[in-house]
């Protein structure tokens, strides 16, 4: 009987890592691995063309304080996620709460709301690259409202570009968390709105005393997802400027200067490395801190 | 009470239809623009509707080496497999996880949300490295092999088979079933939902793919839309009606997608499993 048993159970195990292998395999080998690797690498000088690796001790990340570039790129995107994410969480909730409020024709609102959330960040980008640009509606519209003085190609302006990047990421991800915030708006007792009508609250005190408070443990996640997102922002910075991110640099993000280092004619694998690894630190670590804030909020409300 | 109500509604109408507008309005000129001809796109009207509606930037697609059609079903052919791998891989990893009691289950659920923290640029340059040591530079194996799997999706599954009851699996046992034919027999058609949002969002995410593609895939006969779109911007420049008749052909698909599978977008994922 016993022998029985742990022949079952032995089974049991076997079955388990039959049908867990792929994804321990494709983990292993393209994340762990992986991470090993690039860890390594922002350590040495590589060549990839000749296949050399020279070790450089920490040689590439003192590089961060000399070359003007890479500051360039992380004040980029410093400034790109404060600004986005932010923002990106605030007018999401507002218009989740919006829309959970008894308003009639939510379906139609919601299907158009989320059209954004479903375009590709390469229709994304051609589209407000063609208002931008000196035959689009942005010059067309500003001049009859004599908002600008001049049609001018905005595409090329390095005060603009990334304030247009900007406003285009919080319009194409404010649907999805909108979506988040909706599913948990309705585990939010309707009781609680009711009374404090009765008690003689308008919507704006409902809000900011019974909506916001719940939804806290929302925000902290849409509020860190929006803070990753943001710092690895790529698709768009690249597509923007073909790969440059120009111009004069404005829409150099970190993501697109690991990318210029290791694939384009720079061929420096090594401090593309080095310049990943501090991005994921400031991640891991923003996204702890934020994390860490609002729970200790938390403890005194 | 009542009265509160009444004073409070237009606003929020108010609210909703400026975002909507909001919303909507880059896309009417996205689409308008389309059907424009170069002079009247140049001659900056204000107007939203063409004053000579004009097909030929959609002619042109399809004329252009019919790069269009072949790039379309490239994205077809990818975004269908990598889907269809992901649902396997995913609730099979899911199902065990939250299902089948073995050594180490522990550590490897940890280690998948751990994965999870870890940016892409971290992983790219050794994962480009590890293709090109493969032999997999300029196929879609580059593409599918390390997108296989989805950490945020196997959580999901395994969220969704925590709420699933083992009973009719030992009833089935009982009967000779085997666990995998378990699984396949039971435990997937019991998922449906969650395979349909599951497959749902995997397939967006593979049709609008754009950094993958761009590293790993040099030759043009075999981009997707999404590159070749791009690919036609730096090729053809400021000819934005072309380009914004392209862009609108390569959102009709997920559009209709959007339209028959509406339920599945609107529930977004909830982590908890909950249907």
């Amino acid at each position: 009987m016993k022998t029985k048993l742990n022949k079952n159970s032995l089974f049991n195990h076997l079955q388990g890592y039959a049908f867990i292998a792929p994804t321990v395999i494709v983990l292993g080998v393209f994340t762990y691995i992986s991470v090993v690797v690039a860890i390594g690498m922002s350590f040495h000088k590589v060549n990839l063309f000749k296949w050399t690796f020279d070790y450089v001790g920490l040689n590439n990340y003192m590089r961060f304080f000399s070359e003007d570039r890479i500051l360039k790129a992380f004040t980029n995107t410093i400034k790109f996620v404060s600004v986005v994410a932010p923002i990106q969480t605030i007018v999401a909730l507002v218009m989740a709460a919006v829309l959970n409020s008894r308003i009639r024709a939510q379906r139609t609102f919601r299907f158009v709301y989320f059209l954004p959330t479903l375009t590709s960040s390469v229709v994304l980008t051609m589209i407000f690259m063609f208002i931008f640009s000196i035959n689009g509606p942005f010059n067309t519209i500003g001049l009859s409202m004599s908002l600008i003085e001049e049609a001018k190609n905005w595409l090329n302006e390095p005060s603009i570009t990334l304030k247009i990047i900007m406003a285009m990421n919080i319009w194409s991800t404010v649907p999805f968390y909108m979506t988040i915030y909706l599913a948990a708006l309705q585990d939010v007792p309707q009781s609680l709105y009711e009374s404090a009508r009765v008690d003689g609250a308008n919507a704006v005190k409902c809000f900011t005393s019974i909506t916001v408070p719940h939804m806290k443990p929302i925000t902290t996640f849409v509020f860190i997802t929006g803070v990753i997102s943001t710092f690895q922002m790529f698709d768009q910075a690249y597509i923007f400027s073909n790969g440059s991110g120009g111009p004069q640099n404005s829409t150099l993000t970190v993501a697109l200067m690991v990318f210029q280092y290791a694939f384009s004619l720079l061929n420096d694998m090594g401090i593309a490395a080095a310049i990943a690894i501090v991005l994921a630190i400031a991640i891991i670590t923003t996204s702890l801190i934020a994390n860490k804030l609002n729970k200790s909020e938390k403890l005194y409300s | 009470m009542k009265k509160k109500k009444v004073s409070c509604m237009p606003v929020l109408y108010v609210i909703l239809i400026i975002y909507a507008l909001i919303t909507l309005y880059p896309f009417l000129w996205a689409l308008s623009a389309s059907f424009k001809n170069y002079a009247e796109l140049t001659g900056g009207g204000l107007s939203l509707i063409p004053k000579n509606i004009t097909l030929e930037n959609y002619a042109k697609i399809f004329t252009r080496e019919s790069a269009y059609l072949r790039w379309f079903f490239n994205s077809v052919f990818l975004a269908t497999l990598i889907t269809g791998v992901n649902v396997f891989f995913n609730s099979m990893a899911g199902y065990a996880l939250a299902q089948i009691k073995f050594r180490g289950s522990k550590m490897v659920f940890y280690l998948i949300l751990a994965a999870m923290a870890i940016p892409g640029q971290v992983l790219m340059i050794p994962n480009f490295i590890i293709v090109n040591a493969f032999g997999m530079m300029d196929s879609y194996a580059a593409i599918l092999v390390p997108g296989a799997i989805n950490t945020t999706y196997i959580f999901f599954m395994r969220q969704y088979y925590m709420n699933y009851s083992k009973q009719v699996e030992e009833a089935a046992k009982i009967d000779g079933l085997s666990r995998i034919g378990c699984f396949f027999r039971i435990a997937l058609p019991f998922a449906k939902p969650a395979l349909a949002t599951q497959a749902t969002f995997i397939f967006l995410g593979s049709w609008n793919g754009f950094v993958n593609v761009m590293l790993y895939i040099k030759d043009v006969k075999k981009f997707t839309l999404p590159l070749g779109i791009q690919y036609s911007q730096v090729q053809y420049g400021t000819l934005w009606n072309n380009i914004m008749a392209f862009s609108m052909l390569s959102f009709v698909p997920i559009l209709i997608m959007y339209i028959t599978l509406n339920k599945y977008f609107m529930k977004g994922i909830r982590m908890d499993g909950e249907k």
